[in-house]
């Protein structure tokens, strides 16, 4: 067979990150029904947990591997997925949207003559053609759409996708050595934020508001981020006036945001802030006013003082933790 | 240096979508229009880029689109751009027609540093620039919260998941800007009566098909709202417990 579906994924510092089993995933079960091959690529340079891609229906992987590629490059990157694509006449490739895919994917569209679908929330399959639905406008709105391209590229958003177990039977890895690699652009450094998880790969977020009343305030969501294992977002609000970095901001303007717990402190749910939210699978708001518009995005909620609720309930989820 | 801004023009972000009677777009009937807010970091890095390399730069600032958009071109023309230019298209485009007419317009003027920004907050797209850059076999750093260039040589930092990675990459190049680069200037009086002198010059843009065919536009579900459990921290428990027995998220 000559059609195939990619799945692209990605190592961060020799490790596959989690949305790409999303990606691994997702690639398989578009394979089964548009009976196609599937096969995962990934580049890096020592990749730690490559078998543990056998588990999403992927039976053959390829390992592009050189020593520069422990960090990403953009041109290397392009040039040697893409050559691969047409190499074994890909048709479908699928992506993760985070910020290397993001980087990826329309530079892989470009190179392969081939549409570019971002950011997909659902991807199903109708009279043999993949048919995508993505939010636009923020999420204020939903647009379905297909590619007429021949071949066709869709990015994922993270933690929307589930990573099903699936037995492929049997699963290669071939490693390709990458000589002369093109570092016309290349990561020279990689500066971790310090400190704690990132919202837009948590789990679990606890964000704060205006409500908060003052950047010490935030050492209750601290706390509470701390007993879930949960990353601290913020509103634009709290990030304007400096209580927080621009990093933490959830909303239209901050992250895109789409854990299956975010909960929402002392946040009056403007517009621009539900759209970076609204995704999430359970949403929990704190807020005195019992109209705030968050309340009905939310699926519980308190209405009273978050100065009051935050320690109680984190000492109550202390406790079933330990 | 010949420098350009690409900027859309999309509704202010507190608008309430109302979906068309075809199903294809909004209704844009009483919707306000503004420069796409990442789009005022663009403009402000290119006229940073060019005070900094001084000499004869100049910086286009270019959009496709209709006849509207020509005051997002005045906005831009009035924080300092030198000339602006509208390729008009009455008609919707995938990202690909838009770099495309993009592209063709950078190459006819030679322009050898790009400024996008990060996303058009209409439809979140978040890939021009870097198709443009590839169509133009320029380099590209995308999503940029810290930017440097010294001759040819650019050092540019983007946010990441978890951090920001250090790129660096030549001219001729594309750089997608991300809040936290810069605070964009405000037009001032003087800027915004100067901006009426300079000149916008209106092409067709090249016509283009689509790769991405829209096939209906909705809105998401309206999500039930929740239950109010309480009105003071009597109602964590119930809370807790609705979290590990119903939700099963903790
Ligand atoms: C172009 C543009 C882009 C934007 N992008 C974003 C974005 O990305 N993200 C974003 O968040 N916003 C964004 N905004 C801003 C947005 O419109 C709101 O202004 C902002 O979200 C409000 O933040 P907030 O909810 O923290 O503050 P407020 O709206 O002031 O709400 C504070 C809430 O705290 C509650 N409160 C006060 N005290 C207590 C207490 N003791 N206990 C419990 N509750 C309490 C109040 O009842 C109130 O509901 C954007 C705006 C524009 C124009
Ligand atoms: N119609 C357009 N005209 C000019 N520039 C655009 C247009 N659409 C998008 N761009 C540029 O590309 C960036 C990213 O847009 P998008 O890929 O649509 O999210 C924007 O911030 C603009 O700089």
């Amino acid at each position: 067979m000559a059609n195939k579906i990619l799945a692209v994924l990605e190592q961060r510092e020799g490790t596959i990150k989690k949305v790409s089993f999303e990606v691994a995933s997702t690639a398989a079960k578009l394979s089964k029904e548009l009976n196609l091959d599937v096969e995962a690529v990934v580049a890096g340079a020592e990749v730690s947990n490559i078998n543990e891609v056998s588990k999403y229906g992927i039976s053959k992987l390829v390992h592009f591997k050189n020593s520069e590629f422990n960090n990403y490059s953009s041109s290397a990157y392009a040039d040697v997925f893409s050559g691969y694509a047409s190499e074994v006449g890909a048709t479908y490739i699928i992506v993760g949207n985070t910020a290397f895919g993001n980087d990826l994917a329309p530079r892989l569209s470009v190179k392969l003559n081939s549409g570019c679908v971002v950011d997909c929330i659902n991807l199903t399959v109708e009279s043999g053609e993949v048919i995508a639905t993505r939010p636009i406008y923020a999420g204020k709105s939903n647009l379905k759409t297909k590619l007429n391209s021949d071949v066709k590229i869709f990015t994922i958003r993270p933690n929307i996708f589930k990573a099903e177990l699936s037995d492929a039977g049997s699963f290669s890895v071939d490693v390709k050595e990458v000589s002369n690699p093109n570092l016309k652009s290349k990561v020279v450094a990689y500066k971790k934020s310090e400190g704690k998880l990132d919202v837009a790969e948590a789990d679990i977020i606890v964000s704060g508001g205006r409500g908060m009343k003052g950047p010490e305030n935030f050492n209750l969501l601290e706390s509470l981020a701390d007993v879930l294992g949960a990353a601290v977002g913020a509103s634009r609000a709290v990030v304007d006036a400096g209580w927080r970095p621009h990093r933490e901001q959830v909303g239209q303007t901050g992250k895109t945001v789409s854990p299956t717990l975010y909960v929402a402190c002392g946040i009056s749910g403007a517009i621009q802030h539900l759209a970076g939210m609204s995704t999430s699978k359970y949403i929990v708001a704190i807020n005195k006013d019992k109209d705030a518009p968050i309340f009905s995005v939310a699926d519980y909620g308190i209405a009273g003082d978050l100065f009051d609720v935050l320690p109680v309930l984190t000492e109550e989820i202390k406790k079933i933790k330990s | 240096m010949k420098i350009a801004v690409c900027v859309s023009h999309v509704p202010d972000t507190a608008t309430r979508i109302k979906i068309g009677a075809d199903r294809k777009a909004i209704d844009p009937a009483g919707v306000t229009y503004i420069i796409n807010p990442y789009d005022e970091f663009a403009v402000e890095e290119a006229l940073k880029t060019k005070e900094k390399i001084g000499g004869d730069s100049l910086v286009y600032v270019i959009t496709v689109g209709g006849e509207a958009n020509k005051d997002t071109i005045r906005k831009a023309l009035a924080m300092g751009v030198d000339e602006g230019i509208l390729l008009k298209d009455d008609n919707q485009r995938d990202s690909f027609g838009i770099a495309k007419a993009l592209a063709d317009e950078i190459k006819s003027l030679g322009c050898e540093i790009v400024f996008c920004g990060k996303q058009s907050v209409d439809y979140d797209n978040s890939i021009t620039g870097q198709i443009v850059a590839e169509m133009l076999n320029y380099n590209c750093v995308p999503v940029v919260v810290d930017f440097k260039i010294d001759g040819n040589k650019i050092t540019a930092e983007r946010e990441i998941e978890g951090g920001k990675e250090v790129v660096e990459t030549e001219l001729p190049a594309v750089i997608t800007t991300q809040k936290g680069l810069n605070e964009p200037r405000y037009a001032s009086l003087k800027g915004i009566m100067a901006a009426k002198k300079k000149t916008i010059t209106e092409k067709p843009a090249i016509p283009s098909t689509n790769f991405a065919e829209v096939l209906d536009m909705n809105l998401p579900a309206t999500k039930q709202p929740g239950r109010i459990l309480g009105s003071d921290s009597s109602a964590v428990a119930e809370l807790v417990k609705l979290l590990r027995e119903e939700a099963k998220v903790i």
